[in-house]
């Protein structure tokens, strides 16, 4: 089997097989361990893991200043700057936060060019071009996704609070504003799973992300598409009883937890899912939500020009003065004529 | 050659004297309370409580008068608590979308173990469970659900179309 198939049959299989595994368990009346055992156990999984890998992180000095210079730095006062460049090349801290607030809530680096290709030129039919241009679509797909996503995580609050904030009521109001079929469909969801597809349809026809890609890049995909098809499932296919399941998730959010009897199957797959994706997060690629603040060349001011940055662990180095060089060779120097400055 | 090599850096460099410590630690953690803060926050208020179910009152007049054997929905408990929703919307894009002079029976609706039925929300549903703030309130609040059919079929809507 190819490099390709066997990476991504492996996450497909694993993903299959997770929801077997709950589906099986929700029919053999293991409902205390996929409702109430796992997620805690998940919970606790993320917070470890997640507590782990930023001590792991806060102990890697960053001993240079790199920031990626992607404008004109701060220079003479008749070379202009607009705010463009200064939130790329950022030259004070204000415009750092903005680089960043940029870089987290607009993906500012996926809109950059990120593509190189040889291209036919058509004024040199013989030979080819390179060029340098940019994903749009890429950076479309990646922030649909992830903002749907956040949408669908909000609106599950709604199961975990009581009374619901309205702010979270407000949300759904809009989410579900078209109000067509019933219950009225969620744009999040159908957004989430659409943006899921794309981003794993990219990672299969282009050849080049196809064969740098490993079975930790399809896993984190088929998962949440997995989830996402659950849930979608669950609301508007194969319905459960939704005030047992609010039970058991306001059971789990205040430490009471309860199992109603009566939930169907779908959601008890729909809910391991979730945990193991909760369970996988800190050490898997996931963690860029909580790495990207961390992105040294992202998160730090270009100021190299006008202040000195010592590596902190610069160890002090032994120098040899041009005395010290003289009075060790003086006699020698003075025999060959080399002029000196002291003459004794 | 190789003896002279002192360490992985070569033959002239000391191995740097890394400092253990956290670097940035300010920032790290305190992103990591306000990531934690954010997470609690909405869930803070019941935090230990136990939230009671929400309770379905079928003690209506209209209820308490029918015989034991006939205390049912016109479809089973369970089935009603999933797609009741869908049941009615089924109902009004009968009545609203159909020609009633084509299909006579479009308001009937037939339980299948035979019952007949008038299908209405006003005139059947809320015939039975005329307690709306104890019946159908208690679920719709408890899970945010805001059904846009109690903006028509009002509890008073039934008097308007006796009248009629």
């Amino acid at each position: 089997m190819d490099f390709f198939k066997r990476h991504f049959l492996v996450a497909l299989f694993a993903v299959l097989g997770l929801v077997v595994v709950a589906y099986v368990g929700a029919q053999a009346n293991l409902q205390i361990l996929f409702g109430v055992i796992v997620p805690y156990l998940a919970a606790l999984i993320f917070l470890e893991g997640l507590v782990y890998r930023l001590i792991q992180w806060a102990r890697s000095p960053v001993p240079f200043r790199i920031p990626t210079t992607a404008g004109q730095n701060r220079s003479l006062p008749w070379i202009k700057r607009d705010l463009g460049e200064q939130l790329d090349n950022p030259a004070t801290f204000k415009h750092l936060v903005g680089r960043m607030a940029l870089e987290v809530l607009a993906f500012r680096s996926l809109f950059r060019n990120l593509r190189t290709e040889l291209r036919k030129d058509p004024d040199n039919p013989e030979g080819a071009r390179l060029i340098h241009w940019s994903y749009k679509w890429l950076w479309l797909g990646a922030i649909a996704f992830h903002y749907a996503f956040l949408v669908v995580i909000l609106r599950h609050l709604r199961f975990f609070t009581e009374p619901v904030p309205l702010p979270i009521q407000l949300l759904e109001h809009v989410d579900g504003f078209f109000q067509f079929f019933v219950p009225a469909v969620y744009l999040s969801g159908v957004i989430l799973v659409v943006a899921v597809l794309y981003l794993l349809a990219r990672r299969l026809t282009n050849p080049n992300l196809r064969y740098i890609s490993l079975a930790a890049d399809y896993f984190p995909l088929l998962l949440i598409l997995g989830i996402g098809i659950s849930g979608i499932l669950m609301r508007y296919v194969y319905k459960v009883d939704i005030i047992a399941v609010k039970e058991l998730a306001l059971g789990l959010a205040t430490f009471h937890p309860v199992v109603p009897a009566g939930i169907g199957p779908i959601f008890y797959v729909h809910l391991f899912l979730v945990s193991v994706l909760f369970a996988y997060f800190p050490f898997s690629k996931l963690m860029h939500a909580p790495g990207v603040f961390l992105s040294p060349s992202r998160n730090m001011v270009a100021n190299n020009r006008w202040v000195l940055h010592v590596n902190p662990w610069n160890y002090p180095v032994k120098f040899h003065h041009y005395d010290e060089y003289e009075d060790r060779f003086r006699e020698a120097m003075i025999e060959a004529d080399i002029p000196v400055e002291k003459e004794s | 050659m190789d003896d002279k090599i002192k360490n992985e850096f070569g033959v002239f460099a000391e191995r740097p004297q890394v400092e253990k410590k956290f670097y940035g630690a300010k920032y790290i953690f305190g992103g990591l309370i306000i990531f934690l803060i954010l997470v609690f926050l909405p869930l803070a208020p019941n935090l230990g409580k136990t939230i009671p179910a929400p309770e379905r009152k079928l003690d209506t007049p209209v209820i308490q008068k029918l015989a034991a054997k006939d205390r049912k929905c016109v479809m089973p408990t369970e089935w009603m608590r999933a797609n009741h929703m869908q049941m009615l919307v089924d109902w009004r894009d009968n009545v609203v979308r159909s020609d009633e002079k084509g299909a006579p029976n479009i308001r009937e609706f037939v339980t299948p173990d035979g019952r007949k039925f008038l299908a209405s929300l006003t005139n059947t549903c809320l015939d039975c469970h005329s307690n709306k703030a104890q019946f159908c309130d208690q679920c719709h609040n408890y899970v945010a659900v805001v059904p846009n059919c109690f903006g028509c079929h009002l509890q008073e809507g039934k008097k308007l179309a006796e009248v009629k």
